[in-house]
């Protein structure tokens, strides 16, 4: 690994003021642009979790794909270990990068090729990773790395095609296939959002013996809870803004942003009786371009002010480890 | 291994109640067989005269003879050869051009797929037969390996765009973006990631062109196109038609070549039939229809009885 060389330091990927824009028509001098990603800024370290909540289309996807590698940022870095990997004269290639970022789907029925047995979808990361490996080394990896997520008989299960799989089996595969690469960074994009719940714990528990391991995860989610069960620290995204960050109980058992409390309130809880209304007017989910100027939420929020709908709010720090972004919470225009 | 024992038993699988690829299968693998071992079921040549001019069939000439005296059965055994070569090989270019295309473009997308699409769209608009038609009178009496590529470099548009769009929906597959954020190589996605998943289609595209070339093979022949001098099926057609062996009642001379012709065409429309239903369940019928008949009796026998 490339670290090797400076093991004291910890391992960063960082995302500083990340932005990226879509171009969704228009013509050519006018295009149309949507703001998929706006200024986010987060770090992973390796042997944490963070955790990106929100709800669809607030850009959670669209930030790990640009950390992949498979969206370029329009603005803003993505940094490994202070490199900037989109960089021309600095950026690895993909094969290369790929040994260090490595990413799991939601969909584990989509994220294996139905025509290839399960061998050859953790043969060719060892493979491509691994050039000295001969057939026998790389067969003891693949076998290796398939008890190591625990499917067993190991034999068997690498003969096996995708659709003699469960889903949970199938994720099992996806986050085997990302170990296969030795990844140190692993994205994992809603990763038991359509497992059955019975299933769920055990594929988070597995991605938890790998935390422990060492791996450094992003963990994209709708689910709260399992964001604070999971996770060190959470992130709350909406339409493409960090809304609130910092430590995971904090930000679940105490958030600030209108926001945030709005998602968890959102939450069905056991026990609850009659329903309980939501703490935000209905409102469309905004379409963010270039040009949008105030606070995402500023549309549906209740406490809305007049400073919300024409500026974006600075970024305050609540506590050690809390960030919020609202004018709620800014001291300079408290009055 | 286990890859060649799934095709094994995907092939079993393909056959079991699909009548339709069982009889059709049958048909054209016994005229192919029967063509290849033309030597071993006839000693006679198929460019000698053997026999007076136009002889109704015997024990002796199977088929009967041409006007020119020629053994129809040996020239039909001998003519297939050269038909079936034109026919498949003609389908080999095309799903070969139709892959490349489709996937580059599929796959590739952005300036990639507006040039080859332009392409591919020129080619599609282009009316088929009366291209065929100039493309082989300007280039003379054309003999069968011309006949293929020209068959073979016209018709690929229309699978390019069908290849096209089954590679845009496979491209944005979970399995193909971990392959990328792998490292893996683009030309290896496409021919170890890609390709394996379009296997029924390019099947069902190799049968159908096929059928095609056949048809327009013998058409080009027919109309005095090719070369007259190769016995092809299209040419036992084109000197039974000049002979005028319609006016004389020389029906074996016509009929013969004409029904292998149409078995043949019918053995792989029947071929195509049964991969459409294979790749689209709702197309069938019999055996479901069956399926249902038997539960409907096995329900009535139960109200009877109670």
């Amino acid at each position: 690994m490339n670290m090797s060389d400076t093991p004291k330091v910890p391992s960063k990927l960082e995302v500083e003021d990340l932005v990226i824009d879509f171009r969704t028509g228009g013509s050519l001098f006018n295009p149309s642009i949507l703001r998929a990603v706006s200024e986010v800024s987060f770090e992973l370290t390796t042997g944490q979790a963070l955790a990106i909540v929100g709800e669809s289309g607030s850009g959670k996807s669209t930030v790990a794909r640009a950390l992949c590698r498979l969206y370029t940022p329009s603005a803003g870095q993505v940094r490994l270990d202070g490199v900037d990997v989109n960089a021309a004269e600095t950026s690895a290639s993909q094969r290369d990068y790929a040994r260090d970022v490595q990413m799991i789907f939601q969909d584990p029925f989509g994220s294996l090729n139905p025509v290839h047995t399960i061998r050859h979808h953790l043969k060719r990361p060892v493979k491509i990773h691994n050039p000295g490996l001969n057939a026998d080394e790389v067969e003891a990896r693949v076998i290796e790395l398939i008890e190591r997520v625990g499917l067993s008989p190991a034999k068997q299960t690498a003969d096996k095609f995708p659709y003699e799989l469960s889903g949970g089996q199938k994720q099992r595969v996806a986050i085997a296939r990302a170990l296969a690469v030795g990844a140190r960074y692993i994205l994992a994009d809603e990763p038991i959002s359509m497992l059955d719940v019975s299933i769920r714990l055990g594929i988070l528990n597995l991605m938890d013996d790998m935390k422990r391991d060492g791996i450094g995860f992003m963990y994209i989610t709708h689910d709260i809870a399992t964001a604070r069960y999971f996770a060190e620290r959470t992130a709350v995204m909406y339409v493409g803004h960090m809304v609130e960050w910092g430590d995971s109980d904090t930000v679940t058992q105490n958030p600030q942003h209108p926001y945030t409390q709005l998602l968890i309130s959102a939450v069905p809880e056991a026990g609850r009786s009659g329903r309980r209304e939501l703490k935000a007017k209905k409102g469309d989910i905004p379409v963010r371009t270039p040009e949008s100027v105030g606070c995402p939420f500023a549309g549906r929020c209740l406490q809305a002010r007049e400073e919300c709908h024409t500026a974006m709010p600075p970024v305050t720090k609540l506590a050690e480890d809390h960030f919020v972004r609202c004018f709620l919470f800014d001291q300079d225009t408290e009055n | 291994m286990k890859t060649l024992k799934r095709y094994a038993a995907g092939l079993i699988r393909f056959y079991r109640g699909n009548p339709a690829g069982i009889i059709g299968s049958s048909i054209v693998a016994l005229i192919l067989v029967a063509c290849l071992a033309a030597p071993v079921l006839t000693d006679k040549d198929p460019n000698k005269r053997v026999a007076r001019g136009h002889q109704p069939p015997s024990a002796e000439l199977v088929f009967g003879s041409t006007r020119a005296g020629k053994d129809i059965y040996t020239q039909v055994l001998y003519g297939g050869r050269v038909s079936l070569m034109v026919a498949f090989s003609a389908a080999a270019v095309t799903t070969v051009i139709a892959l490349a295309v489709g996937v580059s473009s599929g796959y590739f997308g952005g300036r990639i797929d507006e040039t080859l699409m332009a392409v591919t769209n020129v080619m599609l608009v282009f009316p088929q037969l009366p291209l065929l038609i100039i493309l082989a009178a300007f280039l003379g009496q054309v003999g069968p390996l011309v006949i293929a590529m020209i068959l073979g470099l016209t018709s690929w548009p229309w699978g390019a765009r069908v290849m096209r769009s089954q590679t845009l929906a496979l491209r944005k597959k979970e399995f193909i973006t971990a392959a990328e954020v792998m490292g893996e190589s683009r030309w290896r996605i496409i021919v170890v990631e890609i390709i394996p998943n379009l296997i029924s289609l390019v099947a069902g595209m190799f049968v159908g062109t096929s059928l095609y070339a056949i048809g327009a093979q013998a058409g080009l022949e027919f109309l005095g196109l090719g070369d007259p001098t190769v016995v092809s099926w299209g040419t036992m057609l084109y000197w039974a038609q000049s002979s005028a062996a319609f006016l004389v009642g020389a029906w074996w001379d016509f009929v013969v070549p004409g029904t292998v012709i149409a078995l043949v065409g019918g053995g792989l429309a029947l071929i195509n039939i049964s991969i459409d239903q294979v790749s689209n369940p709702k197309l069938r019928t019999g055996r479901y229809l069956k399926i249902w008949r038997r539960m409907k009796a096995e329900t009535e026998a139960k109200r009877r009885e109670a």
